[in-house]
């Protein structure tokens, strides 16, 4: 038993190297969170599909499912890193819209600093400079969130409701800290040229940007599951989720392990500002907190702490918005709101819960 | 009952000076400042005191966070108003409002509190901020009934109006007529509600929110049913909300999404709450008066700062004066961090625990 256990934490802190072995790193998926997640995915279908039924004109189905992947790509973006922070180290932050806000006004000012390429440039280059536009917000938000982490998050660890105090107190700071670096005044931040307008098929037409913003999340999302299943990196996250205090039991820093998931779930949601800010083509430092309610959402219906349901989630939101703001333009926040209830009462847990040991 | 709630007077001199003195300030308001504005900012301290008092009833007795506070105090503020705009103006139209606005919390409060309250703490935080950006989003499209993000302008009772004269002559230089009875009516008024909130906070079921705050698990083991005396603290919470919405729709004769449901209010109550000091109904008053006092004056502080530091780019904007916000948000942090109960905790307990 003692060599079991001896040989079991040989292999797990033998650091550094990528995990090519796949039967080790799918296995902590149980049967019933697979189960789970492929409930959820038919339950998305489910959506697609209800719409379909219900808006008669299959052309404008199309437009407002793209439309919808389009969105629910960009929330899952935002909500991923909100979700993991929760899931690892049980911290709630409230802060973390305005960090959707930074990353959209660094994004802004990436992309103001070459005029000349947007008015000018090819398709490839307006891509090269979307893609630098998220990088920068990425750094600046990553840098910005680990003094964020180190001043504010680091004193309030376990204790809920402080930590919502003290994050949406930096919230407000980090808000009105965007008015005095880009002033006060609402931007306009117009798509290059050649992410405006559509393609069309027959009927269908397909807007470019919603295209490309949902190749944006794909490419996001895989690369993420790729990270949580294919490296080590991952798998220590997906253990620390599960269970913190083993993992550190193993002996592995998790505080540090803890700062670099903050860290990375912040620039993703400084991207997730990027791609929204774009998306609108109006940028003020309040996105972030109207977004927030909807990050919200997306993380309780997802299930906190899971990555695959906040995407399935993400999705969910996403449809249901562009569907229902169709058919009742009115009632488009309130049915997110309806859906959320109606999981929590199916699922306390959310959709697709993480087992979260004996805690 | 007055016993009771002189018991509940913080032991410091100084805090017991300071309460003095923005209650006789509150009382002479008309008197000793001049000017409408200085009546108006007198007013809405009055509201407040009581919205962040009641907010207070839930944050720091029952330990539970909710960003939903607003909408209990638009209930209260929209329902006046629509009974004032769609009926007419009177005080028997005003007593249906009360009694609806009243009804419709309760409701509300009683739903997010079995919804949210049994499953945890943080999804309550969560779920009131959901809620509450629906109903305005709803304020804003039921604009028929609403007036939508414009609002709504209605008449008050003449009573209550300055063109209703009590005397002709003036006394002490004030006119007697209608605005300052407007304005007794809500010192009285807020007044009864904030010794109400105190005495409830006295009382035996004070203690068992007291209990749950320090520790659910014990007081559930004691025999307290955690989710009915939450919901309990939910609903009295709002209550007050709502009636804090009623004075507000009163007093501004105008109610819109700014002046009552906006997140801004929320953050101001939680600003209030904090600096003021969680868990001490009188921490609402010192909070309420420093903020509305911050808000009118650091103001000019800063822009004395922005004028002296207008040659350097980003220090003269970190000081204009529309950032204020930047500052109180810092202050809040540096409080939450270092003086988690507030400056009424910190003069309280003052040395003889930190010592």
């Amino acid at each position: 038993m003692t060599t079991q256990i001896q040989t079991l934490i040989k292999q797990l802190t033998k650091r550094g190297e990528p995990m090519a072995d796949n039967s080790v790193s799918v296995q902590p998926l149980s049967h019933w969170h697979q189960n789970a997640t492929v409930q959820s995915g038919l339950l998305l279908v489910a959506f697609a599909f209800i719409g379909f039924v219900l808006i008669p004109d299959p052309a404008a189905w199309m437009t407002l499912t793209i439309a919808g992947l389009a969105m629910g790509m960009m929330l899952f973006v935002m909500t991923s890193g909100f979700t993991l922070v929760f899931g690892l180290m049980d911290v709630l932050n409230f802060g973390h819209g305005a960090f959707i806000s930074f990353g959209a006004f660094v994004g802004f000012s990436v992309m103001a600093m070459f005029p000349e390429l947007i008015a000018a440039g090819s398709f490839w280059t307006h891509i090269g400079l979307f893609v630098l536009a998220m990088m920068g917000a990425a750094v600046v938000v990553g840098l910005l969130s680990w003094a964020f982490e180190r001043l504010i998050i680091r004193h309030v660890y376990g204790n809920h409701l402080m930590q919502i105090l003290i994050t949406t107190g930096g919230m407000i700071v980090a808000e009105e800290m965007i008015y005095v670096l880009w002033g006060h005044e609402e931007r306009a931040w117009l798509k290059p040229d050649s992410f405006q307008g559509s393609f069309q098929f027959g009927d269908f037409v397909f807007e470019k940007y919603r295209l490309l913003a949902v190749i944006m999340g794909v490419v996001l999302f895989i690369l993420l599951r790729w990270v949580f299943t294919h490296t080590r990196l991952g798998l220590l996250i997906r253990a620390g989720v599960e269970n913190r205090e083993i993992v550190k039991s193993l002996g592995f820093n998790i505080e540090k392990l803890f700062i670099l998931v903050f860290i990375a779930g912040s620039a993703l949601a400084g991207m997730g500002g990027v791609m929204w800010g774009l998306y609108d083509e109006v940028i003020t430092a309040h996105i972030g907190q109207n977004l927030m309610i909807t990050v919200f959402i997306v993380a309780i219906i997802g299930g906190l702490g899971s990555i695959e349901g906040c995407f399935l989630a993400a999705l969910m939101v996403g449809l249901l918005t562009n569907y229902v703001g169709f058919i009742f333009p009115k009632l488009a926040l309130v049915s997110t709101l309806i859906l959320m209830v109606a999981v929590l009462l199916w699922r306390p847990k959310g959709l697709v819960p993480v087992s979260k040991g004996d805690s | 009952m007055f016993q009771s709630i002189r018991d509940t007077l913080p032991q410091s001199r100084i805090l017991r000076g300071l309460l003095a003195v923005i209650v006789v300030s509150l009382l002479l308001a008309p008197f000793i400042f001049d000017g409408s504005r200085a009546l108006d900012t007198a007013a809405r301290l009055c509201i407040f005191i009581v919205l962040v008092a009641s907010y207070d009833l839930l944050l720091g007795y029952t330990g539970v966070v909710s960003f939903a506070h607003t909408l209990f105090f638009g209930i209260g503020a929209y329902s006046v108003a629509i009974a004032f705009d769609h009926v007419a103006p009177g005080f028997g139209v005003l007593l249906v409002a009360v009694v609806v606005a009243l009804g419709v919390s309760t409701v509300v409060a009683v739903t997010i509190g079995l919804v949210s309250l049994r499953v945890k703490a943080i999804f309550y935080a969560m779920i009131t901020l959901a809620v509450a950006s629906v109903a305005t989003v709803l304020v804003s499209q039921l604009y028929l009934y609403t007036g939508g993000e414009d609002g709504m302008t209605y008449r008050i009772p003449r009573v209550l109006t300055p063109a209703f004269k009590l005397l002709d002559d003036k006394v002490l230089g004030v006119r007697i007529n209608g605005k300052l009875l407007n304005y007794y009516l809500i010192f009285t008024v807020s007044t009864v509600l904030f010794l109400l909130m105190v005495r409830i906070v006295a009382s035996p079921f004070g203690k068992v929110l007291k209990a749950l705050r320090e520790n659910d698990f014990r007081a559930e083991a004691i025999g307290y049913t955690t989710v009915y005396y939450r919901t309990a603290a939910t609903v009295i919470s709002a209550c007050m909300a709502t009636l804090a919405g009623v004075l507000m729709a009163i007093w501004l004769r105008y109610t819109g999404p700014d002046s009552v449901l906006s997140l801004n209010i929320m953050i101001d109550i939680l600003l209030m709450v904090v600096i003021g000091g969680m868990g001490s109904l009188y921490g609402a008053i010192i909070g309420a008066t420093l903020l509305v006092l911050a808000r009118n004056y650091l103001n000019e502080a800063m822009g004395v700062a922005h004028n002296a530091f207008i040659d350097v780019p980003i220090l003269a904007e970190l000081f204009n004066p529309e950032r204020w916000l930047l500052w109180l948000g810092v202050l809040f942090v540096v409080m939450v961090y270092f003086f988690p109960l507030g400056i009424v905790g910190r003069l309280v307990r003052g040395r003889a625990d930190h010592g």
